[in-house]
């Protein structure tokens, strides 16, 4: 094998040069990297916003927003104070959807995804690599046309699109008539037409172009894991698209799919919504698992503890997601018949993922764990994970849920399956495949130092939400009652320490593309099984031009 | 940095008088907070009973899982076990961990089943109606009686404090108190139909144990029968635009024969109705809260 990467190095020259190798890309690796660059720098845009919102947030009273609302839209007095309660709005709505679909899925997806998954499964490259150029390329202006949102009006003598992540009309129509939210649909139609297009290359690529003997039993769970989350875009996002839609023409053109006064509902928004809401969660968090399952098998030098299973619990929750969608709509007004309906549905979807937080520590005992920063993010991974999925069990509960929906017990739960479950995993696999991707060894003790004002920072914003949401403070407040001012403001600074993390985190970056340090092409030692590590670090520009034989 | 440590210390201090605060003033948070506001209905004591029952399960869950963790940890690092096993399959094992969370989540259903059916099943007929109405940014409430009463309840604004006879700020407190309370009867049951006018918005009052969505073009039906006399409050609970934090939700229960009065004098002149209901009420209350401490 090593002879056959040698041989690869002979074609080297024949990649593109400037610009024209980036913007003109076929190439997945290349591909790959512009998506984490766009991940990066939306993970900071979104990022920054939460920093305000907690900064907003740290005291009683409103301190910063409408000092903002002044400075950005010019406004004064009570007008800047009105803008700025909107434009704390439009900071959530943005928050969520950069993270979302501008940071999280193009990291997991469109970067560790289409870097590992055709070397991982024995490919050249992706199925569709022209598709692939333009699925990348269609991002940049889907999140130019949300952050062009943030200043065209929106609600009256607001700018912006302060309706929440879900969109929900009438919020979304008659109470924010300005283009913004015209503006934030269409970004989601553009990122959603990428996914889409990205989705059918994954599903074409992991089906048609694994190496011979690779059987989808033998696929590595990190292809498992991008081959389900391919299936969930591909069948949740039409939906929403459907849905946004109507959103845009009861706006525009005098259809009246949610407008009451003209016989529409709604509620049913809600319901497509979250037909896509729902699966939209696990596609953000699946390739996670994908991701923990090797890091684990690598740092503990131990086969994946049932693999089959691991497998297989993926797709139950990729299937048992689609059904669960109106345990968000609890308070909506669906009937006890149908809460208890989704109350048993809800809960079916902890068993499968239990399976995997008990095979992962299972593949991790009677290992031999060597704790290199990916597993120490791997392993808070698991914890925070569990943490977060044991109060979603909670939250399943339609009569609990009744006193905690839209609280923060809510937003508490959520960022500790996302923010620190499927940020961790981007974290681990930064960590995980830098030396493979780019060549170069990061330093440790940087990386460590990142990872613990992380989950310090982390976990100190969102702990004592936990108690503000039993409290009962609702979510998405730019103000509330001094009572819960002392948990916010703990977890205020945990959002500072956090953003030390971030800091910390480019400075590891910039420090190893300085230091150059030789990372060879395994530097994981025999733990590392999966096709990836026996290629040259970085990988050559074109791989497996004689295919891998798999046993 | 010094406002900052100033009001630690003041938050660790109010921890003490916390249970003397709740007595007096149940039906809102308090500083530092861990868990739900007081009860103050039959179906929001078995919300926290339900609450409680569920962190039997999950903490120990969440720990276990960490014990686990740290046991690989510290057992089969490296530098202790350095050879690793090749075990990749045990059924026995894989069965226990999947049975065991199936009966685990039996024994949370069965009484969130319960807890669940016995929110929409009220024991007795209602003795009094109201509707609830999301405006952006207020409530407005109807009582649905012979005689319907129709009043808007906004935020309580500080100008408006000394004219309501409201300066008290722990028992009215900023983003919570309103101008006109809903005000109901003790020991009664009360329906609750909540609607929206323009965007959804959501009607919850922690202490009651209820929430429903105030969507426009439907009309969601919620109860509650508070046992305790007192003033309540909540939140809107559904994004509703600009002024979402500002639309509280206060809720006065008092004595039936209380009661009969404002609803009879409210008819006519409700500002003057509820600061009679005011005097009652507060002065009252002062007195027990004394006598307490």
């Amino acid at each position: 094998m090593a002879g056959a990467s040698a041989a690869h190095g002979a074609h080297d020259d024949h990649k593109p040069t400037g610009w024209t190798r980036w913007v003109y890309s076929t190439n997945h690796k290349d591909i790959g990297t512009l998506y984490l660059i766009f991940a990066i720098f939306s993970g900071l845009i979104g990022f920054f916003l939460s920093v305000m919102m907690r900064w907003e947030l740290a005291e009683p009273g409103i301190q910063i927003f409408h000092g903002l609302a002044s400075m950005i839209y010019g406004l004064e007095g009570d007008a800047a104070i009105d803008g700025g309660k909107e434009m704390f709005n439009v900071f959530t709505t943005a928050h969520a959807l950069i993270m979302i679909f501008f940071m999280v899925m193009p990291a997991l997806i469109g970067g560790f995804a289409n870097w590992m998954i055709p070397i991982m499964i024995g490919a050249p490259d992706m199925a569709f690599p022209r598709l692939n150029n333009i699925s990348f390329w269609l991002l940049p202006p889907a999140l130019l046309l949300l952050i062009i949102s943030f200043f065209m009006p929106g609600s009256a003598g607001g700018h912006g699109a302060g309706t929440g992540w879900t969109l929900y009309p009438p919020l979304s129509t008659i109470g924010s008539p300005g283009p913004a939210v015209d503006f934030a649909i269409f970004a989601l139609h553009v990122s959603g037409v990428s996914s889409i297009l990205g989705s059918i290359n994954f599903i074409t690529t992991i089906f048609n172009m694994r190496a011979p003997g690779m059987t989808l039993h033998k696929m590595p769970l990190f292809a498992w894991s991008v081959l389900v989350t391919a299936f969930l875009l591909l069948l949740s996002l039409p939906v929403l698209a459907g849905a946004i839609t109507m959103v845009l023409t009861d706006r525009n053109f005098g259809t009246a799919f949610f407008t009451p006064e003209f016989g529409g509902d709604p509620i049913l928004y809600q319901h497509l919504f979250w037909f896509f809401g729902h699966p939209e969660v696990y596609i953000l968090i699946l390739p996670a698992f994908g991701i923990v399952s090797h890091i684990v098998s690598t740092f503990s030098r131990k086969p994946i503890f049932g693999y089959l299973g691991m497998a297989y619990a993926m797709v139950a929750i990729g299937v048992v997601g689609f059904v669960v969608w109106a345990h968000h709509m609890y308070t909506s007004g669906i009937s006890l018949n149908t809460q208890r309906y989704f109350v048993f549905a809800t809960m079916v979807i902890a068993i499968p993922t239990g399976i995997k937080v008990f095979s992962w520590i299972a593949t991790m005992w009677g290992g031999a764990l060597s704790i290199r920063t990916p597993m120490l993010w791997a392993i808070g991974f698991i914890f925070l994970f569990t943490l977060g999925g044991m109060t979603g069990v909670q939250l399943a509960n339609a009569g609990l849920d009744r006193s905690l929906h839209d609280t923060y017990y809510v937003v508490a739960h959520f960022h500790y399956v996302l923010s620190l479950g499927a940020v961790f995993a981007i974290f681990a696999a930064w960590y995980y495949w830098f030396p493979k991707m780019f060549g170069y060894m990061y330093s440790p003790f940087i990386a460590r130092t990142h990872f613990w004002f992380t989950f310090i920072g982390v976990n100190l914003v969102f702990f004592p939400q936990h108690f503000l949401g039993l409290a009962g403070m609702p979510r998405r407040y730019i103000d509330y009652p001094d009572a819960y001012a002392g948990w916010n403001m703990i977890s205020s600074w945990g959002s500072y320490i956090a953003g030390i993390g971030v800091l910390i985190f480019l400075y590891g970056v910039f420090d190893a593309f300085s230091k150059k340090r030789e990372a060879g092409a395994n530097p994981w030692g025999e733990g590392a099984t999966t096709l990836e590590w026996q290629l040259s670090s970085p990988p050559p520009y074109h791989q497996w031009e004689q295919l891998p034989k798999i046993k | 940095m010094k406002r900052v440590t100033k009001r630690i210390i003041a938050g660790l201090g109010a921890f003490s008088p916390v249970l003397a605060a709740t007595a007096a003033f149940a039906g809102q948070p308090t500083a530092w907070q861990l868990n739900f506001q007081e009860p103050a209905t039959r179906i929001m004591e078995e919300i926290i009973w339900f609450e409680r029952y569920t962190l039997a399960f999950i903490v120990p869950v969440t720990f276990l899982v960490l014990a686990l963790l740290l046991w690989c940890l510290i057992r089969y690092r490296e530098s202790v076990n350095k050879t690793p096993s090749r075990t990749s399959h045990n059924t026995l094992i894989e069965v226990i961990w999947t049975v065991g969370p199936v009966i685990a989540l039996i024994f949370i259903a069965v009484p969130s089943f319960q807890l669940l059916t016995a929110q929409y099943t009220p024991e007795e007929e209602p003795g009094l109606t109201v509707k609830a109405t999301g405006v952006q940014w207020y409530w407005d409430y109807e009582y649905q009686d012979e005689e319907p009463l129709t009043f808007s309840s906004f935020r309580l604004v500080d100008e408006d404090r000394e004219a309501t006879g409201k300066q008290d700020t722990a028992r009215y407190p900023r983003l919570l108190a309103v101008d006109n309370e809903l005000v109901v009867p003790v020991n009664t049951t009360v329906r609750v139909l909540v609607t929206g006018s323009d965007v959804i918005h959501a009607f919850a009052v922690p202490s009651f144990g209820i929430k429903a969505d105030a969507v426009p073009g439907r009309i969601n039906e919620t109860w509650f029968k508070a046992e305790r006399e007192g003033i309540f409050y909540g939140q809107c609970s559904e994004l509703c635009g600009k002024d979402h934090a500002f639309m509280p939700i206060a809720v006065r229960v008092v004595s039936q024969e209380q009661y009969n009065t404002w609803r009879a004098a409210a008819q006519n002149d409700l500002g003057e109705a509820n600061k009679a209901l005011l005097a009652a009420v507060d002065g009252k209350q002062l007195n027990v809260a004394d006598a307490g401490n």
